[in-house]
């Protein structure tokens, strides 16, 4: 019996393992340093990223976990290790990113005595997880992570935490490991109900002018060809959220565009000229809505969604499918009669052209001097590998960056949505590319956001993580700037930027770097930086007070949608 | 604006009333009484909470807690839906007791529960209106200390917690 006890810290590398992860994102301190020196055992069979700051460490899991389909693994120590991990753990939870996370704690006897380096960890992340507990001993190591893993990556996907003693690591327990299928209170599996079917089908044929809008739920439910064998069959138009861009190839003859603040004029302004209105695996985000008194009132709306909560939570909808959108897509392009609908297509296509003479123009190929963010992005394009996976940070380069990338493929966009977490975008490229070294991982980053994580160039220095970095530098904190300057009298109350010399630093990284402001540098500097081997950062010197349009301003209707 | 009562069925885990609670606080809403206990099926608990809110914003807190990993089933009921209970504990010094007190005692089917050199303690069972009118009434005779459970309640509709066990 005494052979079969082995120590909690080992418990936990070998439940990670049996779990399927392979690769760890994390930083040692004292509480967790047991699982640490279980690492060093297990380094063949499970990576491990020494980050340089537990943000990082959790933005890495959460690219990897984005651009894999997997659950994203992040290690930390008690107090301070563990509290660094929040921001990203209220990230992953909006957008509905598996991860699972571990804490190191206290022993268990010294539990609220204010021990040192001790913090309420259950405590402090409960709003921001989808689940967490707290194990005391070793022998409830691996039914908990069995448990974690379970939760995280089932149903609407998340973060979870587990908050370990160090005494648990450090006792000897029994390796008792059951992959976790399922307990009573959470089910995980949803049965559809075929009347809504039915009844969303006959409300679809009637339709003159349906339109559908699509968001994440599509790609975490693999549901990209149900998706497409949908529209294909009802000739519906589509239009995607920020993160469910990529579910949709851009080029399929119904994709309309991209909705919300800063998408596109059509998709937005045609919401309140709809029949109908499809919604699948999106939750009518307030940026996607916009004033949600004078939103869609005349359409009839049906919502496909697997989380209960999301159903009528801001937006009412006549009918809802609850469930998996790959089994109610599945059903509903069953139920419902081929179709065309070119006259209501057209009508996208004609705004659309109004965009392009109002911004597009402006933004790829622009009479100023000044480089535009948008013309960078469209030269990305040129060069890009159909499945090169774009991460950025927040702000206008963010917004940019979505509107004219070309995305032809699934788990290709990787950004923070639902948060707007500066920070995000160094790390978690990291993250992306460590899941696979051979596929091109393009992260777009403001001076802004990337100081906020900078020091993880060390992390890419360390792994050769072959990210190429852009860095669009505008020499303000752009988005910010924009609404000064829209709202606010152009009063730009500290959003200018004294920056340092990027190139330097990431040279002091051993990152291969360029600056350009020149225009006529652009189109060589992007192919020589897609075509590198090895991480490489490229700085772009971009026009100072370019705004990001169309816009739909806080409190305005979809339909007021501005071009300028 | 109503009163409603939230029913939560749950799994005895560590943090669960913590993880119901958070979901009033991020949103403004206070709770009006709250208790919990284990239920008939050894291992599950029941919460009730007491909360006056529009029925929309109920219908998303009911939601949200039911989304809690660790809640079998969460549902709301109005007044009339459910069968419910309070009780309440006063104490009156033995100064202050006359002849007017017995009478009190019988119009509201209170009882005394015990009896302290210094010190008698009444005991009432009833709806908050009438736990709350003899509250009033002994305020005039000299009341030391007052206490009022939340609301036990069971809803009317024919529904058992089975149900919802799988």
């Amino acid at each position: 019996m005494k052979d079969l006890m082995i120590r909690g810290a080992d418990i936990v590398v070998k439940t990670l393992i049996e779990e399927n992860a392979e690769i760890i994102f994390g930083y040692p301190g004292g509480a967790i340093m047991p699982v640490y020196d279980a690492l060093y055992d297990y380094h063949d069979k499970i990576k491990h990223v020494l980050t340089r700051h537990e943000q990082g460490a959790i933005h890495a899991a959460q690219g990897y976990a984005r651009v894999s389909g997997k659950v994203g693994v992040c290690l930390a120590t008690s107090g301070p290790g563990a509290t660094n991990l929040i921001t990203g753990l209220a990230d992953a939870l909006i957008d509905s990113t598996p991860l699972v996370c571990i804490t190191g704690q206290v022993a268990a006897h010294l539990l609220g005595t204010d021990a040192f380096q001790e913090t309420d960890m259950v405590g402090i992340s409960m709003p921001c997880t989808k689940w967490n507990i707290q194990v005391r001993s070793a022998e409830e190591i691996a039914p908990a992570i069995a448990k974690a893993f379970f939760i995280a990556r089932s149903g609407r996907p998340g973060p979870v935490l587990i908050d370990i003693t160090k005494n648990a690591q450090t006792d000897f327990g029994e390796f008792n490991y059951v992959p976790c299928l399922g307990f009573r209170s959470y089910q995980t599996k949803i049965e559809i109900n075929r009347d809504d079917v039915q009844k969303a089908a006959e409300v679809i044929d009637a339709a003159e002018r349906p339109y559908v809008l699509f968001g994440q739920g599509v790609v975490l439910g693999k549901a990209e060809t149900e998706f497409k064998a949908f529209l294909d069959k009802t000739g519906i138009p589509a239009a995607s959220t920020l993160l469910g861009s990529g579910a949709l190839p851009q080029d399929h003859p119904n994709f309309v565009g991209k909705l919300g603040m800063h998408g596109n004029y059509a998709p937005n302004l045609l919401t309140n000229q709809c029949d109908v209105l499809i919604a699948v695996g999106m939750r009518f985000d307030d940026r996607v809505t916009g004033d949600v008194k004078r939103y869609a009132k005349q359409a009839k709306i049906i919502h496909l969604e697997l989380d209960p909560a999301e159903i009528s939570k801001t937006v009412k909808s006549h009918y809802s499918i609850l469930g998996d959108c790959k089994d109610s897509l599945a059903l509903l392009t069953e139920a419902v009669s081929q179709n065309s609908h070119e006259e209501w297509l057209e009508k996208f296509r004609e705004l659309e052209r109004e965009e392009n003479a109002a911004v597009v123009q402006h933004d790829i190929t622009p009479t100023k001097v000044g480089l535009t963010m948008g013309e960078v992005i469209h030269q990305v394009n040129q060069y890009k590998a159909d499945d090169a996976v774009l991460v950025t940070d927040v702000g206008q380069h963010q917004m940019i960056a979505w509107r004219y990338f070309n995305y032809k493929k699934s788990r290709t966009q990787v950004t923070s949505g639902g948060l707007g977490t500066m920070g995000f975008a160094l790390p978690a490229a990291l993250g992306a590319q460590m899941f696979d070294f051979s596929r091109q991982v393009v992260c777009v980053v403001g001076d802004g956001g990337i100081q906020m994580t900078i020091q993880e160039f060390g992390t890419i220095m360390q792994t050769k993580a072959p990210v190429k970095v852009i860095l669009l530098n505008n020499n303000y904190l752009g988005m910010v700037r924009q609404w000064q300057q829209m709202f606010f009298d152009k009063r730009y109350s500290f959003t200018e930027l004294d920056n340092p010399d990027f190139v330097k630093i990431a040279e002091a990284y051993g990152i291969k770097s360029q600056k350009i402001s020149d225009r006529s540098d652009l189109n060589e500097a992007i192919e020589d930086m897609l075509i590198h081997d090895g991480p490489y950062f490229l700085e772009v010197v971009v026009e100072k007070e370019d705004n990001v349009f169309p816009m739909i301003a806080t409190g305005c209707s979809v339909e007021e949608v501005r071009l300028s | 604006m109503k009163r409603y009562t939230i029913f939560v069925i749950t799994e005895n885990f560590i943090g669960i009333l913590n993880r119901i609670t958070i979901i009033f606080t991020r949103r403004g809403i206070n709770i009006d009484a709250l208790t919990a206990s284990e239920s008939r099926i050894e291992g599950i608990h029941r919460i009730t909470i007491e909360v006056t809110a529009s029925e929309d914003s109920v219908i998303q807190l009911v939601n949200q807690i039911e989304k809690i990993i660790d809640v079998i089933k969460a549902f709301y009921h109005e007044d009339d839906g459910v069968v419910y209970q309070e009780i309440a504990l006063y104490k009156i010094p033995v100064s202050k007791l006359d002849g007017g007190l017995e009478k009190i005692i019988r119009q509201h089917n209170a009882k005394i529960i015990a009896a302290e050199p210094d010190f008698v303690v009444l005991e009432l069972s009833g709806h908050k209106e009438q736990t709350q009118e003899l509250l009033e009434i002994l305020k005039g005779y000299g009341l030391l200390e007052f206490a009022r459970s939340g609301r036990v309640a069971v809803a009317k509709r024919m529904h058992t917690i089975d149900s919802y066990v799988k």
